[in-house]
This record gives C-alpha cells, structure tokens and sequence, in this order.
C-alpha cells in the first residue's frame, strides 16, 4: 500500500480501536437489513406454502428485530464515527504543529507568504474524511463479504465462491478500473483548476491594470479558454465516474442471474429447498450496499494522500538548529557583540559577510538603512531562527550557542517587523508574553506602548476581542499594541523592527520616548528607515548591502556629509 | 427571492439536460420495476410450479436486458446531472468576471480581494453537488415513489396504502426533527470553523509563539481545546443524528410491516406469491430516494451557503455605460465641478470639491492616507463616478464618455503594481499589444528594468508570480514605468511610491519618472518634495475636502497645512 497512508495511519493509530467499533457497527448495520431483507423473503415464501401462523413467528419477530436493530446501528455508527473522526483530527493538528514548530522558520523559507500555510491547514482538515470515506468503507465491505460467505455457505459451496467474485469485481475491480481510466485527466485537471485560480487572482488583483490597459477583452478570451478545457476535462472525469454506481448495480444483478442459474437446477431436483431461493436473491441484493462507498473511497484516498504528502514534504525537513551545550552560568551582562559574522539564507547569496558591531549594555541603538540593507536578518540570527555559517555573536562575555532556547527568550524581547496578533481579548493578547502577569503589569505595559487610553475607548476595554489577526485594528494600533507585549516581557534586551511605522508623528515621539526611557536599564536596539529623532540615540549604525558603512551618533553623522547625511536628505524630502 | 429558487432558475437554463436528468431517473426507476417483475415471474415459477431453467429461461433475459438499460440509464442520469452542474458552473463564472470588471477595482479593493476570488473558484465549485446530486435527487424522490406506487396500487390496495402513508412521515419527521437538528447542526458547524480557524491563528502566529517561548503550553491548548470542541460537537449531533435514526427505523420499519402483512394475506391465501415477492423487492426501492435525499442534503446546503456570497457580487449595483466614443483630445480641461463619492458603506471619500486641470499640467495631489486623494484618482480612471456633481471634460459629461476610449489616452502606475501569472514579456505588452520586441526593450530601457531583465536566465520570457520568479517592489515599479513608457499617452496618472529605497536608487526612479512625464498631463498622487516642487498646481487633500491649493511657493507663504505638514514630517 501506498507509504504515505501507511505514515499517516501509524499516527492514528492511538485511535485504533475507536476505528474498529465504528467499523463494526457500520458493518452490524447493513447486516441487519440483510437479516430484514432475508427474513422478510422467508416469512413470504413461507407463507405461500400456507403452513400454521406458528412457523412464521419467528420470521415476524426477526424482521421486527432487524427492522428496528439497523436504525439504532445506524445511529450509533454515525455516532462512533463522529466521535472516532473528531479525535483523529485533534491528533493530527497536534502533530503537526509538534512537527512543524522546530522548523519554523529557517526550514519554511518557501512557505513565507501566508497562503502557503493556510494551505497546509487546510490540508490538515483535509484529513477529516479519512475515516469515515477511506478507512471504514473496504473494513465494512470485508466484513460484509465473510457474512456472505457464511449465510451462503450453509446452502452450497457454489453460492460462496459467485458472491466471492462478485464482490471482488465490483468491489476492488471498478473502483480500480474508474481510478485508471482518470488518472491521465487528473494530474491535467489539477494543472488547469490552478491556472484559473491564477487567472482568478489576476482579475481580482490586477483589476486595474486589465482596465487601464484595456485588456478586459483578451482576459475574458482566455478565462473563457482555459474554463472550457477544464470544463472538458471535468465531463470526462464525470462521465467515468458516473460507470461506478452503474456498473456496481450491473454486477449485483448479474451476480442474481449467475446465482439463479445455479439455484433453479437445485430447487427442481430437490437439493435447496424453493423457500430459500428467494431468500438468497434478497441477501445478495442487500449485501451490495456495502459496496457502494468504495469507488468514492478510492477518490479520498487519493486526495488524503496528495495532502499528506504535502504535509510530510513540509515537516520531513530536518530542524538544524541544535542547542549546543547550554552554560548554566549567566552572561555577565547584556551587551551584543557581533564578530566576523557570515550569513545567507541560500548558500550561493551571503547576506553578511564579515559583519562586526558592538552594542553596549543599558545603551539605545539605531541601526538604520534603506530597505533590504539586511537589517532585520539581525533579529533572525540573535533569535536563534537562522544559525549563522561564520564568526560569533556574544551576549556579554557568553556564546549565542551557549545560552539555552528558553534562557534566550527571557533576554530577549522582540517586536517584528508584523507581528501576530491572536484572535483574543486585548488582554489575553498582551499577557501572552507573561502568562502570568497581573492585570496591573499589563496596564502599566500598555500605558508605556501608548495603547492604554485607546483601549479604554473600545467598547469591552481590555475584554474587547480583536478579531481574526487583529483585523479590527488600525496598523498602529496593533504595532503598538504588540510593543505593550514586548514591554510586558521586560527583559534584558529589546530589539523593536520598525518600531513606529504606520504611528502619526506625535504618537511616533511619545513612543520612541518609551523606548528611550527603557534604554536607562536595558540593551535597546531599533531597527528602521525612519530617521526621527534619532539625536538622542547613544549610537547609529548605518547599514548598506549587510555591511556597517557608518557609525556614531546622529550629530557625528551628520558632520560626515556621507551616506547617512543623503539618506536624512532624502528623508526630509517625504513629505506625506 | 429564495436562493434556491434562484438556483434552480439557474438549472432550468439548461432545460434539456435538467429534463433528461429526471427523464433518465424515471426510467431508471422504471426498469427497477421491470426487473423486480420478472425476478418475481422467475421465482414464482420455479418456487412454486417447479419450473426448470428452460422453462424461466425469457424471463431470466428479460431481467437480464432490464438490469442493462437501468444500469445505462443510472450511468445517463449522472451524466445529465453533471452536464447542467458544468453548464452553470460555467455560466456562473463567466458571469462573476463579467461582473468584477463592471464593479471595478475600488470594489475588489473594498471587499476583501481574497474573499472574492475564493467566491469565484471554490464558492463556484461547491454547487456542483447541489446540482449534480442534489437538486435530481430531490426530484427523483418525488417522482420515483409515485412510479412505485402507480404501479403497486392496481396489485395490492393494501401495501399501496401502507406506501402511501409511510412515505409522507419520512419527510414530515425528518423536517420536525430536521428543523431542531437543523439550527443546532448550523451552530455547531460554526464552531467547528471556529476551531479551525484557531487552529490556523496559532499557526500563523508560530513566529509569536516562539518568540515567546509558549510552543509547550499551545500544544497543550490544542489538544485541550480540540477535546472541548469534540463534547460540545458530539452533544449536539447525539441529537442532529436523531433524524437519522427516525430516517432509518420508519423505513426499516415500513418494509418490515409490509413484509409481515403481505406473509400473513399470503398465509391465509388472500394474495398471491407473486405479486407478495413483487411488492417485497420494491419495498426498499421505494423509500432509497428519500432516505438518499438525506445523505445529499448535506452538500446540498454547502452549496446554498456559498450560493449566497456568489449571488451577493452578482447582485451588487452596477453603472451603466452608455457612451461616446469619441471626443476630441487637443486643448482639453478636465474640470471638477463640486464633486462628491461616497463608498457603498457610507464612508464619504470626497466632499463638494472643484478643481480643473488643464493639457500639459502638471498637478501634485497631496495629503495624509484616506484624505481622498485616491479617490480622486480612481474616478479620473473612470473606477468610480461622482455620487454627486459633474466632472467636465471639454464641454462633455465626464460619464458620457466611454471608458474604453478614455483609457487609451491614460496611462495609470499604482503604488503596488500587479504583476500578471505570465512572463514579463507579456506583463509589459499589456500596455501596447501590437509592440515589436525592439519598442519593448526601449521601453525596458527608459525604465532601467532592462539589464535586469536580461541577467534573469528566461531573460524576457522568464515567468513571475508564485511558480515563477518574484521581484521586489522596486522591480515591479520598473516594470510598471516600462509599461507606461511604452504606452506613451497623454495623461498619466500615478501614485508615487513611499517605500524606502537608498539614496542612489531613489535619485534614479526620480529622473526616470522626469523623463516619462515630459510633454504630459500629470496627475501624481506626491509623497516627495521634489516631484511636490515641480508641479504647477498642488492640491492639499484632508478629510475628503481641498483644503489648499497653489504652487509650493504660495502654499508655503500661506503658512498653513502645508507648511505644517512639512514640519512635522520633514523635522
């Protein structure tokens, strides 16, 4: 079988037992309208033949039995299945965050742009069909199929081994059949359904470029084109899929002529009694509706896989970042010292080469530059989230590789350049760089982010809820609230990534004061292309192409008449 | 109107295939009676006359040849069924883009852009089982039982009235229950989403977490809120499942007093065995449409809901276009006479304004972020029309002129071009389709985008987008300005880009948006003070409303918000 189910099927199989009951009961269910269907053949059969009331008994009490048995079957079966499908899911979303967080997100780099995520959850509630469409149904039908051979068996050997057959052909041989004949389509539907959704996003993104460019016409040419190949190909596909029901039915009726065939030479010479032949005709008729789930089984399967796969391509890569051997001891202080450092994201493109700088302790630094100079891979490589391939980098007297994963979130705080924010109350989302911080701390934090009077204008004030990523909030509101989380931390050493963007000009000061005044007990680091008020930072970095071109205070600067004097010029040129 | 009378509006566009569909699914039900006919003929035979093989053996054919058409009848139905899901997938999609490109772009920026294109492809694919399962088997439970019955009436009065009340309870039940479950299941299946989308919020905010160094207590919660999640779903479907159990019992239980009543009248030699067999093989032919009604409602009612956004855009007011095509082009003034826009939502983007611009101007709009100077732009583009006012051009109605025929004389760069899913060959052609490969690189050239383009290894041809090579924001502008060069029209709108480039590379898309504006009219949304210096009337945007206007010189003498917004930004 294919190795990726075999992967996936190990991870569920903490639940195997759940699945075997589910299947059980499914299987129970459609054995009791085989019962319903054979005793009710029998009560009439027998009945013809006008015997005492007493011998039916036992036929009405069984059918009453098998009547009321498979609705009570069937709802417990949808029950344990439920039950059995929700579990796996929450298996699965546990493993894969559990696979997926140690390489977040140096092993990730092509997965950056969101969608690609948000794909790969999707492919995690994909799974959701796999017990129910894919696992249970062959299970049912097995079971239905030794049933059979059994009720079968006790008339003659013959009967066995047609319905053995039967089931064989269209159970495995016309899924089999419809899933060859739409292979060659598939892979093509795949291609062309993902050139539409680019079509799609071109329309919807690019609306104003067709327009301008008039080009409404031949996108309406081509969306029309590609929907008719696709439309071709789904006809095809369908009309093959529609063989599955037919030809399914088509056997079972065939199975009952083969059946007869065998059965009418028998009732004449007296070897199966008349009674049972039409006993044996209704069986085999109710046995096939266990069949009926397979061709979409074979559907499932195929697409559980595709997203499996997908989902071990992302989680197979191998997490590199190890923890050296962790010092107990404590840096000596909280400077940052970066030493001949070499770094790239890609091998064949260094960002740094031979990057060195030095960030004095209790001190606030600028690190300034235009965009993709290369600064905010810093933050990449002080967290840890990248390993750089040269030099070192030292907190205080202490190796990066030294200090343990945990230890290093406690130094450092970080504001990225977007940071999450989660679909809780304000307050929850605050805490959630201190989970056991006091209400106080979270409004003092706030108050230095300059958050706290617009939160005490929302509606739920520090209940409110943000909604999904934030979306209620304004940029700013949010950039600021993620530095309350930051300032909440109070570690160390704060490194904020563009700390005041999307921030009017007097919000921009009074924020950046925070900062300052943070910088009194703690290593202070921004990273930004704003150059405002800058004139009280203790050092400016200037950066170009990852190297450090410049480096002083603002006023020293601005004596050089050099890079960072041009970019203040340009800077002053933006007006809105 | 009912959005499934909507739907099947749109199912009747295909008459045809929608009469074949429920044509085929009556002979189908047909042939199951043929067939459960002749089984019968075949046992009563040899059960009860003791006829041997030869002697069944046409009616055995028969059986056999109706076991053939039903099963190519099944095959036809779901091909029919397909058909009409395809045709109005297809219409439907048509529509939705003929529809976006008449709401235009202030639209899909107003809406979420993703929540539309996701309309269109998976919002559309999802009525496929409302039209290819669903909606036939809705008639075929309607119509099937009363073939059944049409023929089971004439050979046994009682079993067709134990049909007949039966049948009814199915859905009468199913509705009672139906509506309980119904609201509850919706709910529930709101939290489900709900905890997917918690899901997906934890693994977008991975970097937060780790940051943070909460990965350990989140996995928890994930396990914990899963847990939670599934005993609040499971109360609530012990109950939804319920439906199904009545389902399955009445049917079970139907077949099963027909069973019995039909044994008995047999015992005491009131009815035949025949027509008994006859009426027990047909039995559970009798309540599969409907019991398999409830199995499809599901995918049926998915589509309803996506039904529901795809027929929101589509309902969304359009302008009409009726139009000249043709004015004359030289000496002209757009004026703007006490023009205001206000968006669908309410939010007034532009109050009472007035201004003009004439040929060969050059005019700087400036103002902080949704002061509406892009609203401004966008009606010069003819995205949008005045909710109140006249914009004049020359002596026309500014909407009495076709859009098509005002487009070619404006060219138009955003603040984030789009860039197409094709090679950057085509993304700059778009501007002038006939180009030659040598206009091409010129324009290439002008926009300094061209050495880069030729280190790329496709060169030209090389794709972009999410399979192909991405480009920066500094590259896609170039490419933008390429396409303008090429374009070479009289207007020019554009929106300056704020990204923060170094000193060098600013100085150069600086004198490379020079040269594109010489000798034309200029309508530039400005963020710089030298592209500001230039312009011959500045416009100062707040609040929707102009505040100030004149050159930088006057405006700087009145000493009022513009000066102070140069301040403050510029230290």
């Amino acid at each position: 079988m294919d190795r990726t189910f075999l992967r996936l099927l190990k991870i569920a199989k903490d639940y195997k037992l759940w699945m075997l009951a589910a299947s059980v009961i499914g299987f129970f269910t459609i054995g009791s309208s085989i019962g319903l269907m054979m005793t009710s053949a029998y009560i009439i059969a027998k009945a013809a033949l006008h015997p005492s009331i007493a011998e039916l008994q036992v036929g009405i009490v069984g059918v009453r039995f098998f009547g009321i048995a498979r609705g009570v079957f069937r709802y417990v079966e949808r029950y344990l299945s439920h039950e059995t499908t929700f579990r796996l899911l929450a298996k699965f979303r546990v493993w894969f965050y559990e696979a997926i967080v140690p390489l977040f997100p140096s092993k990730l780099l092509k997965y950056k742009s969101g969608d690609l995520l948000t794909r790969a959850v999707n492919d995690v509630e994909n799974l959701e069909h796999i017990f129910v469409r894919v696992i249970a149904p062959p299970f049912v039908a097995l079971f239905v199929l030794i049933l059979m051979l059994f009720l079968l068996g006790s008339f003659n050997f013959i009967y066995p081994v047609i319905i053995l057959f039967s089931f064989l052909i269209a159970g495995i041989g016309v899924p089999l059949l419809s899933y060859k004949l739409s292979r060659k389509t598939g892979s093509r539907l795949v291609k062309l359904q993902a050139r539409m959704n680019e079509l799609i996003l071109d329309q919807t993104q690019g609306l104003g470029e067709l327009l301008v460019f008039n080009q409404t016409g031949k996108f309406k040419e081509e969306f029309a084109n590609t929907q008719n190949t696709l439309r071709k190909l789904q006809r095809k596909n369908a009309i093959i899929g529609g063989l599955n029901e037919a030809l399914i039915g088509l056997i079972m009726n065939f199975s009952i002529i083969i059946i007869l065939i065998y059965a009418v030479p028998q009732v004449n010479t007296g070897i199966l009694e008349g009674v049972y032949l039409s006993v044996l005709v209704l069986g085999v008729m109710a046995s096939f509706e266990a069949l009926l789930p397979l061709p979409t089984a074979v559907q499932f399967f195929e697409q559980s896989v595709k997203s499996a796969d997908r989902l071990f391509e992302l989680t197979d890569a191998n997490a590199v970042i190890v923890t050296g051997k962790p010092d107990t001891r404590e840096p000596d202080n909280f400077s940052i010292t970066f030493d001949s450092v070499q770094f790239g994201y890609n091998s064949d493109k260094l960002i740094y080469d031979n990057l060195s700088f030095t960030v004095p302790q209790k001190s606030f630094t600028a690190i300034v530059g235009a965009s993709g100079a290369g600064k905010s891979t810093l933050i990449n490589l002080l967290t840890r989230f990248w390993n750089y391939q040269a030099g070192k980098i030292l907190l205080g007297d202490t190796k990066l590789e030294n200090i343990s994963q945990r230890k290093l979130r406690e130094y450092i705080s970080v504001l990225p350049q977007t940071t999450h924010l989660f679909n809780l109350s304000v307050r929850e989302n605050i805490r959630f760089a201190k989970p056991e911080a006091t209400d106080d701390e979270i409004i003092a934090a706030a108050k230095k982010a300059n958050i706290h009077d617009f939160i005490l204008s929302l509606p739920d004030q520090y209940g409110e809820l943000i909604g999904e990523q934030g979306m209620k909030l304004s940029g700013g509101e949010r950039r600021r609230l993620a530095l309350a989380r930051a300032f909440l931390r109070n570690s160390p050493i704060l490194i904020c990534d563009e700390p005041t963007s999307d921030l009017d000009s007097l919000t921009e000061q009074k924020v950046l004061n925070s900062l300052y005044g943070y910088s009194k007990t703690a290593t202070v680091i921004i990273i930004t292309h704003r150059l405002f008020h800058l004139e009280n930072a203790d050092q400016i970095l200037v950066m170009y192409n990852g190297k450090i071109i410049e480096s002083g205070t603002h006023n020293e600067l601005m004596k050089k008449r050099n890079y960072y004097f041009n970019m203040m010029k340009v800077e002053k040129e933006l007006i809105v | 109107m009912h959005i499934d009378k909507k739907l099947i509006n749109l199912s009747l566009g295909n008459r045809s295939a929608f009469f074949l569909t429920v044509f085929s699914g009556l002979l189908t039900a047909l042939f199951t009676i043929i067939q459960a006919y002749y089984l019968s003929k075949t046992i009563n035979e040899v059960f009860l006359k003791n006829s041997n093989l030869a002697e069944v053996k046409y009616f055995i054919l028969l059986f056999a040849l109706a076991s053939l058409l039903k099963a190519l009848f099944v095959w036809n139905e779901q091909n029919f069924a397909n058909l009409i899901a395809e045709n109005v997938k297809q219409q439907l999609r048509n529509k939705l883009t003929a529809q976006i490109f008449k709401l235009g772009p202030s639209y899909t920026k107003s809406s979420k852009s993703g929540e539309i294109s996701n309309t269109i492809s998976n919002g559309v694919e999802k009525l496929d089982a409302y039209f290819s399962q669903f909606l036939p088997q809705l008639f075929s439970s309607a119509l099937i039982p009363l073939l059944i019955l049409f023929f089971i009436f004439p050979i046994d009065i009682l079993s067709g009235i134990v049909f007949l009340v039966t049948a009814p309870l199915i859905p009468v039940f199913m509705m009672l229950i139906g509506r309980i479950a119904e609201s509850m299941n919706r709910k529930q299946w709101k939290t489900l989403n709900l905890m997917s989308g918690y899901f997906l919020d934890v693994i977008q905010g991975l970097a937060t977490i780790k940051l943070f160094g909460r990965e350990n207590d989140i996995k928890k919660k994930i396990a914990v809120i899963s847990n939670l999640f599934r005993i609040s779903t499971m109360k609530v479907l012990r109950i939804a499942f319920l439906s199904a159990l009545v389902l399955e019992i009445l049917s079970t239980i139907s077949i099963a007093i027909i069973a019995v009543e039909i044994g008995l009248r047999l015992l005491y030699g009131n009815l035949e065995f025949q027509p008994a067999f006859f009426i027990l093989v047909l039995a559970p032919e009798f309540y599969l449409p409907i019991r398999q009604l409830g199995a499809k409602y599901h995918a049926g009612m998915e589509g309803v809901a996506a039904a529901e956004s795809i027929f929101k855009i589509l309902e969304e007011p359009v302008q009409t276009n009726n139009q000249k095509s043709h004015v004359p082009f030289h000496d002209f003034v757009i004026k703007f006479e006490n023009v205001s826009f206000t968006y669908p939502g309410g939010r007034n983007a532009l109050k009472n304004i007035s201004f003009s611009i004439e040929q060969g101007s050059f005019t700087a709009l400036v103002g902080k972020s949704g002061s509406g100077k892009t609203t401004v732009t966008n009606l010069l583009l003819k995205f949008i029309k005045p909710s109140e006012g006249k914009i004049i051009f020359n002596n026309n109605n500014f909407n009495d002129i076709d859009s098509k025929f005002w487009r070619k004389q404006v060219s138009w760069i955003s603040q984030s071009p789009y860039l197409f899913h094709t090679t950057i060959k085509e993304n700059i052609l778009i501007a002038k389709e006939d180009a030659t490969a040598e206009e091409i690189i010129n324009a290439a050239k002008s926009a300094g985008i061209h050495d880069f383009i030729s280190s790329l290894p496709g060169g030209y041809e090389t794709f972009v987008g999410e399979r192909g090579t991405r480009l920066s924001g500094g590259q896609a502008q170039r490419i933008a300005l390429a396409r303008a060069f090429l374009k070479d029209s009289p207007i020019l709108i554009l929106d300056e880009p704020t990204s923060n480039l170094d000193p060098e590379t600013e100085n150069e898309l600086l004198e490379t948006l020079n040269r594109l504006t010489e000798n034309k009219t200029v309508i530039m949304i400005a963020h710089r003070l030298r592209t500001i210096e230039k312009a011959g009337q500045i416009l100062v945007f707040s609040n929707g409303k102009i505040i100030e206007r004149g050159t930088h010189n006057s405006l700087i003498a009145m000493n009022g918000y513009y000066s102070e917004l140069l301040k403050t930004y510029s230290g």
